[in-house]
């Protein structure tokens, strides 16, 4: 073997700010990504409006949601959905984050980036705190629509939802961003909204609060309360009126937390499922 | 780009040694070692499904070296990834521009992936540019570029950080003839006055000249290496083609 190795070339690591260059170069061309792609912009905002505007009113008459916290008084069924979508609006967004990563796998986007000499666990990171930022982004027009429509929200409520929206944003990008390691076929999205999107969307407190749920099934209130998409909403709820929801927040950061280390790891070279899924041809 | 002064020992480019890959069963390299000095050029030859791809994605840490070893300018790739990579550029067989971006935005997406910001970058990006003759359509979406003038800014992104090896797999495949030309003479202008090693995967054996080290690559096993006209002189044929049917004992050898 021709093992004698030589005093290496160059080893030098970088400097935090080249940290950052990398890191806004990331989000910089998710941003990019999302300008050019306006379909995907008008789609991201469309969805839950139609949801708002026509679901939320023939439930309105339907359902009537009691006080409960963080509401003080009887709240209309459109001002109940708006946490919700919003919640809505990150799982979609999330999950097309998802499947852009395998789409760019297959195309090469993603073995560009991932043979930047930067740690493995910081590109991910970094590529998360883009889709997040996007989907905060959605978020944002979504709410000034809302308001306008007459959905009644605390004037302050923008401000309090920021820290939500980002943890809630990380936890399903990196929910995204394991399934896209883990799962092969991914290529349709019809298979993620059978799979994922619509089974967490509905087996939530989005729609209907839970104890409507626990009433009429005990089966469905459980998963519903397995579902960490659930805390994800009820994180965003409280927080649009300035409150904390605890279990919510340990929940979400909790699970933020693992799935972005199991999407590290299903990542990474060594350890990683990439190898023994065998992608690549001879 | 200076080329390293002195010292007892040079550390190859690119040193690939005993590497084995398998995908479940299926053996795709089986003990490979082969060598990439600085300042080289080192044609990788093999038909399709010969373990050429899979060398790279091992080289380029896609997938983890179980068996063997791999270091870039002497740093492992297992243990040092970061300063492995950083003298490594890439051109992947699969087109890898992002086809809704500027080409100025892939560019400088690349630096910063590379640390590099700023007008540092924006320097580089025109300059890399200027050497394809693309300077031109910096402003112009990745899409609206012919399959060569985007190959051309594949390898002028994988020199953006100056790299002292460049890995380039089929990097010619599906082009046409003057494309084909302005990249292969464009490579080797990059080792000649640059002093860039190069390893260039192939099966076109017309993109190889005499002086041109080979590894022959078949079923995953090396067959030789060496300065072209040496393998050529083993083998008793008397031609890199027929050197190279007697090796892979294909009849129909690739043009």
């Amino acid at each position: 073997m021709t093992d004698v190795v030589v005093e290496p070339v160059l080893r030098q690591g970088f400097t935090v700010g080249q940290y950052l260059i990398c890191l806004r170069g990331i989000m910089w061309r998710e941003a990019l990504r999302f300008v050019h792609q306006r379909e995907r912009f008008v789609s991201a905002l469309v969805r839950p409006l139609v949801w708002l505007f026509i679901f939320a009113a023939g439930f309105r008459q339907i359902l009537g949601v009691s006080i409960i916290p963080p509401y003080e008084t009887y709240v209309l069924y459109e001002v109940y959905v708006t946490p919700g979508l919003i919640a809505m609006i990150q799982l979609f967004n999330g999950m097309q984050s998802s499947l852009s990563m395998v789409y760019d796998r297959e195309m090469g986007n993603m073995r560009m980036l991932l043979v930047s000499p930067f740690p493995r666990w910081f590109l991910l990171v970094s590529k998360l705190l883009a889709s997040t930022a996007v989907s905060i982004l959605q978020v944002a027009a979504f709410l000034v629509v809302a308001t306008l429509w007459g959905v009644d929200l605390p004037p302050w409520s923008f401000l309090t939802v920021f820290p939500a929206l980002i943890l809630c944003g990380l936890m399903l990008g990196a929910l995204g961003m394991l399934l896209s390691s883990v799962i092969k076929q991914l290529e349709n999205f019809a298979g993620v909204m059978n799979f994922v999107i619509f089974p967490m969307f509905f087996a939530s407190s989005a729609l209907y609060p839970l104890w409507l749920v626990q009433q009429s099934s005990p089966v469905v209130y459980f998963i519903c309360r397995i579902n960490p998409f659930t805390y994800g909403i009820e994180l965003i709820r409280f927080s649009l009126y300035g409150k904390l929801d605890p279990v919510a927040l340990a929940v979400v950061v909790v699970v933020t937390t693992v799935f972005t280390i199991g999407a590290i790891v299903a990542y990474d070279p060594a350890r990683g499922l990439l190898v023994r899924r065998g992608g690549g041809p001879g | 780009m200076g080329r390293r002064g002195g010292g007892p020992m040079i550390a190859p480019a690119l040193s690939v040694a005993g590497v084995s890959h398998a995908y479940g069963t299926r053996k795709a390299l089986d003990d490979v070692t082969l060598t990439v000095e600085q300042g080289q050029f080192t044609a990788l030859l093999g038909l399709n499904g010969a373990g050429k791809t899979t060398l790279l994605s091992l080289v380029t840490r896609l997938f983890d070296t179980r068996t063997g070893s791999i270091s870039v300018l002497g740093n492992r790739i297992d243990r040092d990834p970061g300063a492995a990579l950083r003298q490594l550029g890439v051109v992947f067989q699969a087109r890898t521009l992002d086809l809704d971006l500027s080409v100025k935005d892939n560019l400088l997406f690349h630096a910063a992936l590379h640390g590099i910001g700023g007008r540092e970058a924006r320097q580089r990006m025109l300059q890399v540019l200027e050497d394809v003759s693309l300077a031109n359509r910096k402003g112009d979406k990745a899409r609206l570029l012919s399959g060569g003038q985007m190959r051309r800014v594949e390898i002028a992104r994988a020199l953006l950080h100056r790299p002292r090896l460049l890995v380039l797999d089929e990097p010619t495949v599906g082009l046409d003839v003057e494309s084909k030309l302005a990249i292969v003479t464009h490579v080797r202008t990059l080792v000649r006055q640059h002093g860039v090693a190069v390893l260039w995967t192939t099966h076109l054996l017309d993109e190889i000249e005499p002086s041109d080290n080979v590894v022959i690559l078949h079923q995953g096993k090396r067959m030789a290496a060496g300065l072209l006209s040496d393998v050529v002189a083993q083998t008793g044929a008397n031609s890199l083609r027929g050197a190279f049917a007697s090796l892979t004992g294909s009849r129909d050898a690739p043009a």
